[in-house]
């Protein structure tokens, strides 16, 4: 038996899995160990990526990284896994023997099953697939970046972090009944975060990133001009009043304020008893009316999307809240089978499948007016009673300042404050409040809706929100 | 010295004949290794680095009264380093034979503009081992069997349910990782370690009406097969449902610039944020600390001194060699509020001069290695806790701290899980929701006041080179003024 389970591309010299070879090997395995019952997930990519520093090549770095998730179904009916990184037979054996031994601790309570969509047709993505560039070309792209974002402000001393970074990559999903899903995958990313700096004044930071099917197809200028802008407008700065204000959240700043209370949608979360919502909360107002909320990983400005998920499910759009109103929860085949719906194709691979969200397309309700004829009320910090509308351009910390199950956040930002209608940078402040009152506290949208990494939304405003700063 | 490039070696077959990759303490290995370090200093690098290593790992999760995950994974991987000057090419591989070793060593040397050539030559051959796992190899199989770490971990929340009020969740939590290390490179490093980390966890989510509070604590060691054997589920299980029963009903906490005194163990979370990633080469080479020409200069109050060191028996952050074969050192990083010196590695000796401490560390295989903190605590001084509080007319104390990051700046955050207000000198209603966040420059100066309990608790730290496992500790301090977000 050949035994080769990865191989190269004829077009482009990238490793790719041979899917076929990989279900020989394991039928043969599993076959040998009594094992009828068994799915695997399986990745390989090739990875470069460069970092400079005021013109010099700091690290360059390359990665061949392969990965498999095996599991088994033992006979009496339970599951267990292992993953590893080795590949070949030998890794094989022992990850099904792994398996088969975690298989005797599986949870009697929720066994996991095919989805009963392994084999469903996929949708079609446009994703072309991108040669590499070679890396001293990634280099020479990175230094030129570098050089343009310093030559925009003599502030601008460094910029710490940047990388531009391309990937090829295999994906594959396989079981015992037949089910074979494979998916090739070029991407790209580019990052710059500069750090500047005036005499006698904290430094401050910001950036930019942008994603792209190769690095050929990168918005490098953009980049540069997005961190530039950011940066720039953060330098002369004040402090703010602790108090209760107007914020006006960026696309990327309200994207990572729901990303981190997603488990609002997540039925694992809900079945779990540690998400906002109950199995019964289908119906419920969470939102002002004028909000729509949906997860689509097919959105064509998703770069990198899945077409199908950990189970073999395929991707979807799914609509979260319709008018405010939560009308599905995201869902794994388990998650699914207990609410009596079918899987939307947001699982991972597990033991315990997990369950999260792909993109977000967040706006406003169809036909709604999204509350922007509402808007001049709150001025732009003209009224002599306002404190001023706060802009929030980027959140940080959410690992620490959210807590997901209790609704709450306290989270740092970087943002502006506007008074008369100018905005001055903030020093340092934390905006703090409960992600229901958010909801239910927007007062309308600004401007189209921006493409970011996370998800596609507009400028979010939100009314009474708690600020502390130390002025 | 002639040594051919590695494919050419018929004893580096003997090492991957098994499809699998050979145990590291397998003296086959020298004879795969010593090509490459050759083949690269011949290609005209400055320095080869070898880093292979072997995993196996084990997860558990137990919710409720049942076990509902057992996730165990293995893997094997080599990371392969070529500097020359102040630049270096880094490339991983899961592919542990010598062609993909080789390949990987040419995609190196070939970021730097390097070639391998056919002959290589100019290199003396490796040392004798230095084999910090003589004594370990046992250790894997001395762990709890899965029947045995199941069981434990369902006595925990079994704990939870004996102990707690109006627990809607109960999780208990297992993770066992092994890892054997080899690294070999170009100036005769030669060393092979075991190392073992194990930890266990319990969280809750109480809540009764619209009132919510979900808490957890987690306890780690190192090198301690017996460890979760000897874990203490009962206290455990105590010590989390006694901070959910009062943080259930607690108001969210009145924010401002307040004097806060922080508890000892987690507490030590300020410090690693606020100042210990700023005492990093890495941070050096990038230009993001404010301390880089402080050496010698004070930078905190004088009542503080720091210390990171990777020595202490058992603690989460300890080494018996670092992941470039260095053994670890304890390194008084500032003493009586002046900066003695920072944290060092391969590549930040070469970039800013600092000499190598000890320090450079990386998760996996994946990742080069970088300056990375190990067991990082401020020293115990002369008062009481009492003393702290009873200083504070109007503060906050911060019981049990949560997670925290800083950034480019030097703006750092962390987040309070369990905190009380403090008022006229005593501790009074329990508050939640607090966000501390400052300028480590501004900061370091106001920690005016240390105890004499200094307590370390693990953790895990996540940065350029990838999440590793540390200490932080302290004992109680207090911050005279800090900006406490909240509502």
């Amino acid at each position: 038996m050949d035994t080769t389970t990865t191989a190269a591309a004829p077009s482009t010299g990238e490793a790719v899995l041979d899917a076929e070879v990989l279900r020989g090997r394991l039928e043969a395995l599993a076959a040998s160990e009594g094992v009828r019952r068994w799915d695997l997930g399986a990745s390989c990519s090739t990875d470069t990526s460069v970092q400079v520093d005021r013109g010099e090549a700091k690290q360059m770095k390359g990665a061949q990284r392969s990965a498999i998730t095996l599991r088994v179904w033992n006979e009496d009916g339970l599951v267990g896994i292992t993953s590893t990184s080795d590949l070949s037979d030998d890794g094989l054996a022992r990850a099904l023997a792994g398996a088969r031994d975690a298989s005797a601790y599986g949870n009697v309570d929720e066994v996991p099953d095919f989805s009963p969509l392994a084999t469903a047709p996929l949708p079609q993505l446009d994703q072309p697939l991108s040669a590499p560039l070679s890396i001293l070309t990634l280099l020479d792209t990175l230094k030129q970046a570098e050089r343009d974002l310093l030559g925009r402000h003599p502030a601008i001393g460094t910029v710490p972090y940047n990388g531009l970074a391309q990937r090829s990559s295999d994906r594959l999903y396989i079981n015992s009944n037949g089910a074979c899903r494979q998916q090739r995958l070029s991407t790209a990313s580019l990052y710059l975060y500069a750090r500047a700096e005036e005499a006698g004044r904290k430094p401050r930071s910001a950036g930019a990133v942008r994603l792209a099917y190769g690095a050929a197809g990168l918005d490098v200028a953009g980049c540069v001009q997005e961190a530039a802008e950011r940066t720039i407008s953060h330098l002369d700065y004040a402090p703010i009043v602790t108090g209760r204000y107007t914020c006006v959240f960026s696309p990327e700043a309200f994207l990572d304020l729901i990303g981190a209370f997603s488990s609002m949608f997540n039925a694992r979360a809900v079945l779990d008893g540690v998400s906002l919502s109950r199995r019964d909360s289908l119906g419920e107002q969470l939102a002002v009316p004028f909000l729509s909320l949906a997860d689509n990983g097919l959105h064509p400005a998703n770069v990198g999307a899945s077409a199908f998920d950990g189970e073999g499910t395929p991707t979807r759009r799914l609509s979260l809240l319709e008018g405010g109103v939560l009308r599905h929860f995201l869902h794994s085949e388990a998650t699914a089978r207990a609410f009596g719906v079918p899987p939307t194709g947001h699982a991972g691979m597990g033991a315990k499948v997990s369950v999260g969200p792909d993109w977000f397309e967040i706006g406003p309700t169809p036909g709604s007016d999204a509350g922007a004829t509402g808007l001049d009320r709150f001025g732009s910090g003209t009224r002599g009673e306002d404190r001023g509308l706060v802009v929030i351009d980027s959140l940080s910390a959410l690992h620490a300042g959210v807590k997901a199950s209790q609704g709450s956040f306290s989270l740092p930002f970087d943002g502006w404050l506007v008074e008369d209608g100018s905005p001055r940078s903030i020093e340092a402040a934390t905006v703090a409040g409960d992600i229901r009152t958010v909801l239910k506290g927007i007062v309308g949208f600004e401007g189209p809706a921006k493409v970011t990494p996370d998800g596609l939304c507009p400028h979010v405003w939100v009314e009474g929100l708690s600020i502390t700063g130390d002025a | 010295m002639v040594v051919s490039p590695p494919a050419a070696s018929g004893a580096a077959d003997a090492v991957t004949k098994s499809a699998s990759p050979a145990a590291l303490g397998d003296p086959a290995w020298r004879s795969v290794l010593e090509p490459l370090l050759a083949g690269g200093r011949s290609a005209g690098a400055d320095l080869v680095e070898v880093f292979l290593e072997r995993s196996d790992h084990l997860g558990l999760l137990a919710e409720q009264d049942a076990i509902t995950s057992v996730s165990p994974s293995f893997g094997a991987g080599a990371g392969i380093r070529v500097f020359l000057g102040e630049r270096d090419g880094f490339v991983s591989t899961n592919d542990l034979s010598p062609s993909g070793l080789r390949l990987a060593l040419e995609q190196a040397l070939g970021m730097l503009g390097l070639l391998l050539p056919a002959r290589a030559g100019g290199f003396d051959g490796l040392p004798n081992l230095r084999d910090f796992a003589a004594a370990k190899d046992g250790w894997l199989r001395a762990c709890p069997s899965l029947g045995e770490a199941t069981g434990r971990l369902l006595e925990g929340t079994d704990r939870l349910q004996r102990h707690g009020q109006h627990l809607q969740v109960r999780r208990g939590s297992y993770a066992r990782d092994w890892q054997e290390v080899l690294v070999a490179a170009s100036d005769g490093t030669f060393a092979r370690d075991v190392r073992l980390h194990q930890s266990v966890g319990l969280n809750v989510l109480a809540a009764d009406g619209d009132h919510r509070a979900s808490l957890g604590r987690r306890y780690g060691t190192s090198d301690s097969p017996d460890d979760l054997r000897r874990w203490d589920a009962e206290a455990s299980a105590a010590d989390v449902c006694a901070s959910a029963a009062t943080m259930l009903y607690a108001d969210y906490v009145e924010a401002g610039q307040l004097p806060v005194v922080l508890a000892n163990r987690f507490g030590g979370v300020i410090f690693h944020e606020a100042c210990g990633h700023l005492l990093e080469t890495t941070q050096v080479e990038r230009g993001t600390t404010p301390f880089a020409a402080m050496v010698g200069e004070p930078i905190a109050h004088e009542a503080l001194t720091a210390v990171d060191e990777g020595l202490t028996d058992g603690a989460f952050g300890s080494l018996s060699m670092d992941d470039e074969g260095m053994e670890p050192q304890r390194t008084v990083l500032i003493e009586n509020g002046i900066l003695q010196r920072f944290l060092s590695d391969r590549a930040g000796e070469r970039r800013t001069g600092h000499a190598r401490t000890g320090s450079g560390r990386r998760q996996s295989h994946a990742f080069a290695a970088a300056s990375r903190m190990r067991n990082t605590y401020i020293a115990a001084g002369p008062h009481s806790p009492e003393d702290l509080i009873a200083s504070v007319d109007k503060g906050l104390y911060c019981k049990s701290m949560g997670g925290g990051s800083v950034g480019p700046t030097g703006q750092f955050n962390f987040a309070v899980e369990e905190g009380y207000l403090i008022e006229n000198g005593a501790l009074t209603r329990p508050v939640k929701g607090a966000t501390l966040i400052g300028d480590a420059k501004e900061v370091m100066p106001r920690i005016s006041m240390c105890a004499n309990d200094l307590e370390l608790a693990a953790g895990f730290c996540g940065s350029v080179s990838g999440s590793i496992f540390v200490t932080v500790g302290q004992p109680h301090i207090k911050v005279d003024s800090i900006t406490v977000g909240g509502r």
